[in-house]
């Protein structure tokens, strides 16, 4: 499920950026303030633990084809909110970088998709909860299956949402909802049960070494869920200023939603003041007037050649020839240079 | 792709990082601002755009000829990887049926013209953030992502975890190997035994990051780590940049393909 820097507008992909970077400065304030000091090494670690471990396959049961675990629900349960925030988010870096999963924009809603749903909605609203009062595996299992199968859900969710809103797809947002909630749903089972079985399988076998762990993560999480509330807010808001500034920027996708849920093409009631103010902001800062920089291809609706007569396309297919042809040519000619001098 | 393959491409483009080039020697803060701008740009283009996205390639090719960075190296990645970005976009040739554009009396539907413009600017942006690698290497990036004021601790993870990865990917390749070597088929991959085959790989992790503490404890480690510096802003760098993202501007707003095209269209006839 992961986004392609090919699907997003740049307010899209930009709005969750700021959002993932915000995370990522809070959470490592958040950590600083007070941890144990073996987190470091641990952190990495387990790190490069999700990583290979994402390349050990399995048969999941009843379909033949092969599967690995996405590990988000399993850090957050090993490490706490903070800490595995920041691993998951250095994972899908290193990814991105390394396989171009999506890409660099994208990354900003990877890591938001990713990351803090199991980080900051599953594991301490859901897992935590269930799991408070009794350990026993019936109870880990229950609490793993479910956190991990609304943090996929959410997640998803999010995907659908931000690929609607950049306007690249054509599919209507209730088809698309409906390709992705269910296979999500499914695999949200499969890697709920594969990381309640882990759990188990390591209390059972190294009780002493959980332990541990216990204590080094207990310093780190703080365990008030007033705290974990309020940075929900926090992120709400930003979500909210991200949306509302799209929503100002580009009309498509968006009023699509919300003619469909109000009927009408702005949401009844008034005035958004968040959203006023953001355009406004967006007037004077921007780098990106109007959803696109300033160009022949302005509007949505009308395509990029305006006049639909051959001529046109002719010049433009043969122009598109040329240029991608003197661009390789241009690369070659650098090769071929290196390639004397060095033999020189 | 098979997991010695996944495993030995990571490698291959960190060896690819350590050439000494122009562009390796840039600063790694203007490499990433610039590919961060060259993507923004790419993917401001408007859904039905294919001809302005063109000329953007110069950038790509910039990085591998410059680079020098073998062309198989990126393109099979290209080619072989995301399927998201593919599938997602194949619905647009299906649902938007209306006819915008008929070169040569063909007509063409706006939902081809806006997945072959998907399919362009995932090539750019996918080869764009492969070449950034393969020509600053990770140490260099996180390097650049300190000095531009990313927390030190999400620096020190992604140190961490770049190291850690090749000794971890050994580790896991070995385990594949021994499952492989003692099952057949579909047998030995059910998901109860690759519960305990990765619990254990958890463990011995776990273990590990006990006794690197420990030598991290005996080596001085007072919860302090330095970042190492080895990058200076130099003229070089400015001109890159500047000059890079005054070609971006200049090939977002003016349609240089088109007066190509309407030039030779002229001096043809």
């Amino acid at each position: 499920m992961h986004m392609a820097d090919a699907l997003l507008s740049p307010t899209v992909g930009g709005a969750m950026w700021a959002g993932t970077l915000g995370t990522i400065i809070y959470c490592a304030r958040k950590l600083k303030e007070k941890m144990d000091e073996r987190m470091i090494p641990l952190m990495g670690v387990l790190g490069a633990f999700i990583f290979a471990g994402q390349m050990i396959n399995f048969t999941i049961p009843g379909t033949g084809s092969s599967g690995h675990i996405g590990g988000g629900m399993l850090l957050a349960i090993l490490l706490g909110p903070y800490a595995a925030f920041l691993v998951i988010a250095s994972v899908l870096m290193v990814q991105a970088l390394f396989f171009a999963d999506g890409g660099l924009l994208a990354l900003g809603a990877n890591i938001w998709n990713l990351g803090i749903y199991p980080c900051f909605i599953a594991y301490p609203l859901i897992y935590r909860t269930i799991v408070r009062q009794k350990m026993s595996p019936r109870r880990i299992t229950i609490a793993a299956i479910l956190g991990v199968v609304i943090g996929l859900q959410l997640g998803a969710l999010s995907v659908v949402l931000e690929t609607k809103m950049s306007g690249i797809t054509e599919l209507p947002l209730s088809t698309f909802f409906l390709l992705m909630q269910p296979i999500h749903f499914a695999i949200g089972l499969i890697e709920g049960f594969a990381t309640a079985g882990i759990v188990i399988y390591v209390r059972t076998l190294r009780p002493d070494i959980v332990d541990d762990l216990e204590s080094v993560k207990a310093l780190s999480s703080n365990r008030s869920l007033k705290k974990v509330l309020i940075v929900m807010a926090v992120l709400a808001v930003i979500t909210g200023g991200a949306l509302s500034w799209f929503a100002s920027t580009y009309p498509d996708g968006l009023e699509w939603t919300i003619e469909k849920i109000y009927g009408k093409p702005e949401i009844p009631g008034g005035k958004n003041p968040i959203k006023e103010s953001l355009s406004k902001l967006q007037e004077k800062t921007a780098v990106l007037p109007d959803y696109s920089l300033p160009s022949k291809g302005e509007q949505e609706s009308k395509p990029a050649w305006p006049a639909v007569d051959s001529g046109t396309s002719l010049s433009g297919i043969i122009g598109a020839i040329m240029v991608l042809g003197l661009i390789i040519l241009f690369g070659i000619g650098i090769k071929i240079m290196r390639r004397r001098r060095e033999n020189r | 792709m098979t997991f010695d393959l996944e495993y030995f491409n990571i490698g291959y483009l960190d060896t690819l990082s350590y050439k000494n080039t122009f562009v390796h020697r840039l600063d790694p803060r203007v490499k990433i601002l610039v590919s961060f701008i060259f993507i923004f740009f790419v993917v401001s283009f408007p859904k039905y755009e294919l001809a302005g996205l063109i000329p953007f390639f110069f950038y790509p090719v910039f990085l591998l000829a410059v680079g020098d960075i073998p062309l198989k190296a990126i393109a099979k990645k290209v080619i072989f990887i995301s399927p998201f970005a593919i599938f997602i976009g194949i619905f647009n040739p299906l649902l938007d049926t209306a006819v915008i554009l008929t070169p040569f009396g063909i007509p063409v539907s706006g939902g081809w013209i806006s997945f072959f413009s998907i399919v362009i600017k995932f090539i750019l942006t996918v080869s764009t953030a492969l070449l950034l690698i393969a020509v600053t290497s990770f140490p260099g990036i996180c390097e650049g992502l300190e000095r531009l004021k990313l927390p030190r601790l999400f620096i020190i993870q992604l140190l961490f975890l770049y190291r850690y990865l090749f000794v971890l990917l050994e580790e896991t390749l070995r385990i594949v190997r021994a499952r492989e070597a003692r099952s057949f088929g579909k047998r030995g991959k059910e998901i109860k035994t690759f519960i305990r085959l990765i619990s254990i790989l958890l463990l011995r992790t776990l273990e590990r990051s006990e006794r690197i503490y420990q030598a991290m404890l005996s080596r001085g480690f007072r919860g302090e780590i330095r970042v190492h510096k080895s990058y200076n802003l130099r003229l070089q760098d400015i001109v890159f940049g500047v000059f890079s993202v005054i070609m971006f501007y200049i090939l977002r707003n003016y349609d240089i393909v088109y007066l190509v095209g309407t030039n030779l269209r002229g001096f043809f006839q």
